[in-house]
């Protein structure tokens, strides 16, 4: 798809810091500003020229926020844009204790189904998780700009993130 | 601040120049247009003082037609050719149709979509439409005694792509411009937000005569942002008519009725539901056209029992638009309630009970839509003062996916994704040699193509034979801000393309509306060419201040042979609105301004998000 913004990248478009602890207030009120600028509501009176910009730059603005507004997307992406491809069809490699811990934890939602209290308490210890590992991943690419290690953490946080929606649809089921 | 003073064209017109632009309310059983007037939303009235139009139209012999409440009076006459709820077929085929025993048309099975037999020839529900949109507009312009620019035309938010394109559609055989198609709870929104400047987080429950709609909102300083939305466009106060007339016949222990008996009593029933609103009990009282007389009592509390489940099937909505919106229902601070149907004290009760507090229900109910659609109007026509203007970010009511082998659907764009939205995807040959890839486009939860409904399909075609998997193609997905779809489809290297404005399964190609209009719409007073030439020239017109305002301001951005080429090309459209008459040279020539000006107008997007950025970092510190 075209771009026509000129801009290098989500982070320029918003005028925010390349990396991955963000300000999250910053982040949605540059948004804001820039669709106060772009929303195809407001040129509506527009030439087509300014009318399928409009639409193109609105595009861009929704689709680079929704991405850094999501630590897990915002970290492939900063990953990729450090020329390190997170691989995600091709590479399911996954540490020996990060899948052993994974296998506990679908065995114990298996037990636990009909238990509501149980079912809170799993979802507890994996959100925790899930913040320690975000954690982990802001510092191999906030500070030792290890893109690689990175990758391999965020790949992880994806099946950690698929369990745990599992887990809210069983205790909302 | 002086950095952001950028007037866009059209966006600080001088009061004598205000463009009329309306807010319509296409309802199942009513429909409203209002307009802003002395500065204050207004539903405008007939020339009898009502302002609901109901949403009936009645075929003639001889091609004539009949709308509103004349064509009411003759429901029970003639229902054959008097057309009630036609918003309930907009988009849907034949088999998309529930109860059809118990509606009094005759069906005609039609590509795409559905038609209706009538005395005057097969009638789809896009002309059915067109004809309540035509004295809307008709409306208007004498309220205003002037033409109109254009119209937001709302949607129930959980129409999918066939019924929004069905909708624009019948505007435009109306004669209509289209600003916006806008997703009713959101017009709702707009009018209650702005009129109380409500900040946090709101719920609208709007339970029409055919449609309900939930949605889920965050309103912030002139920002509104739709967080989910979720509904069901085939459920409304009809079904309710529907579930009391079942009793009446069961009560009564009658067969199957005549065309006539079934629209008598199911207006009967319609009303005996409306007085349960507000009395204990009540009596469906008809005579039949045999002469048998229905005498059927019923409380207030049986009518409750009979409809509850569907009060149930609503909250089962809002709770699924609650969980997509991250929200507990303890967290939302008002409810406010839209529809006609809301009135019935069961369904106040239960959102009440859903929500822990009292829905608000100090709006008129079948107002609010029409109102906060004339006041969005007013906004895209450019009317409103800059600084005063307000933000609506809407999002995509159901998932957007493509049929993949085994007929599985994989979701490409999930629901609740703001709007407008891209998304692309790369697919390969699966054959050797494989030259054609088809794709099929669908919208829905469900996992299997067959639960899915069906937008499109289409071809790449031309694909240079190549070993399986080495082709690369990548099909982009737009959604505009109306909610709809476009598909391309691009094969990297040979650079073959494949696009479709999504609407061959259901709905009107170019070319059938073009005939239609032809064919003498039967409120068309004027030539279509000189229409279409007036048309062309207010737009060339436009266009050309638009791009000398635009030069004025940012003609710094342009190198100097663009901006020759641009210049060159605006003296040429200027004499060409003075001297042609030739609909189709103003608009090629129109179009290739337009085409030239492309970089131009993002540059000085890009430059407009600069500055705006720049002033909120001073303002921050």
């Amino acid at each position: 798809m075209a771009n026509p913004s000129e801009f290098e990248d989500y982070f320029a478009l918003f005028q925010i810091k390349p990396q991955f602890k963000i300000d999250r207030q910053a982040l949605e009120s540059a948004y804001l500003t820039v669709q106060k600028q772009v929303h195809p509501d407001l040129h509506v009176s527009g030439s087509d020229a300014e009318k399928r910009v409009s639409m193109q730059m609105a595009t861009l603005a929704n689709t680079a926020y929704r991405t850094l507004g999501h630590p897990i997307q915002r970290g492939l992406y900063l990953c990729s844009r450090n020329g390190v491809d997170p691989q995600l069809e091709t590479n399911t490699a996954m540490p020996a204790a990060f899948l052993m811990q994974q296998m506990e934890w679908r065995e114990t939602l298996d037990e636990v189904r009909e238990d509501p209290i149980a079912l809170d308490q799993l979802l507890d210890e994996v959100e925790q998780s899930k913040q320690d590992v975000l954690k982990e991943v802001e510092v191999a690419i906030d500070e030792a700009k290890d893109f690689v290690l990175a990758s391999e953490k965020l790949r992880a946080l994806l099946f950690i993130d698929k369990f745990s929606q599992e887990l809210e649809d069983a205790i909302t089921a | 601040m002086a950095l952001l003073q950028i007037a866009e064209p059209g966006q600080s017109l001088a009061p004598h120049q205000r463009r009329i632009a309306v807010g319509i309310d296409l309802g199942t059983t009513n429909s409203l247009v209002a307009a802003m007037k002395n500065s204050l939303p207004e539903v405008l009235a007939d020339d009898q003082g009502r302002a609901l139009l109901p949403s009936v139209v009645r075929y003639l012999p001889g091609g004539s037609t009949q709308a509103g409440y004349q064509a009411l009076q003759n429901a029970t006459g003639d229902p054959k050719n008097t057309i009630i709820s036609v918003k309930r077929f907009m988009g849907r085929g034949i088999n998309d149709v529930a109860n059809k025993e118990f509606i009094p048309y005759e069906f005609v099975d039609a590509p795409g979509m559905l038609k209706l037999k009538t005395v005057s020839g097969d009638k789809s529900p896009v002309e059915i439409s067109a004809e309540i949109l035509a004295r809307l507009r008709q409306r208007a312009e004498d309220s205003f005694n002037d033409e109109i620019v254009g119209a937001v035309i709302t949607v129930p938010a959980y129409f999918d792509d066939a019924q929004r394109q069905a909708t624009k559609d019948a505007a435009k055989l109306a004669g209509i411009e289209v600003l916006r198609l806008l997703n009713e709870p959101t017009a709702a929104a707009i009018a209650y937000g702005l009129d109380n400047s409500s900040e946090g987080l709101y719920a609208v429950y709007d339970l029409g005569g055919g449609t309900f709609d939930i949605s889920i909102l965050k309103l912030s300083k002139g920002v509104f942002e739709v967080l989910s939305t979720g509904g069901d466009s085939a459920l409304g106060g009809d079904d309710f008519d529907h579930r009391l007339y079942c009793y009446v016949l069961e009560q009564a222990k009658l067969q199957l009725l005549s065309d006539k008996d079934t629209r008598l009593l199911l207006n009967a029933s319609k009303e005996v539901k409306e007085q349960l609103s507000k009395n204990p009990l009540s009596r469906v009282h008809a005579t039949l056209s045999d002469g048998k007389v229905i005498n059927v009592g019923i409380s207030q509390a049986q009518f409750f029992e009979l409809t509850q489940h569907l009060v149930n099937k609503t909250l089962v909505a809002a709770k699924k638009a609650l969980r997509d919106a991250g929200l507990s229902a303890q967290e939302v601070k008002g409810i406010v309630m839209v529809g006609g149907a809301t009135r019935m004290p069961h369904v106040q009760r239960a959102v009440g009970e859903l929500f822990g507090q009292t829905p608000l229900t100090n709006l008129d109910p079948d107002k609010v839509v029409a109102i906060g659609a004339a006041m969005q109007a007013d906004l895209l026509a450019g009317n409103q003062q800059k600084g005063n203007e307000w933000l609506l970010l809407d999002v995509i009511p159901l998932s957007l996916g493509v049929e993949m082998m085994g007929g599985l659907v994989e979701k490409i764009i999930p629901r609740n994704t703001p709007i407008p939205v891209a998304k692309a995807q790369d697919f390969t040959t699966f054959k050797d040699g494989q030259t054609a890839l088809a794709v099929h486009i669908l919208q829905g939860e469900r996992e299997v193509v067959d639960h899915c409904r069906s937008l499109g399909k289409f071809e790449l075609r031309n694909i240079p034979p190549m070993a399986a998997g080495a082709a690369r193609i990548r099909v982009t997905y737009q959604v505009d801000a109306d909610g709809l779809l476009s598909v391309t489809a691009r094969e990297q290297q040979s650079g073959v393309e494949a696009h479709i404005d999504v609407k061959p399964s259901y709905g009107l190609s170019d070319t059938d509306i073009t005939s239609m209009l032809q064919d003498g719409f039967s409120h068309a007073t004027e030539d279509v060419h000189v229409r279409a030439l007036r048309e062309e020239i207010v737009d060339g017109q436009r266009l050309v201040e638009a791009i000398d305002a635009a030069l004025k301001e940012d003609q710094d951005l342009l190198e100097a042979d663009e901006l020759e080429m641009i210049q060159r090309k605006v003296e040429a459209l200027k004499e060409l609105i003075v001297e042609s008459k030739d609909v189709q040279v103003i608009r090629r020539s129109v179009e290739s301004l337009s085409k030239s000006t492309d970089e131009f107008a993002a540059k000085r997007m890009n430059k407009s998000i600069k500055l705006a950025l720049a002033g909120k970092k001073v303002e921050d510190i």
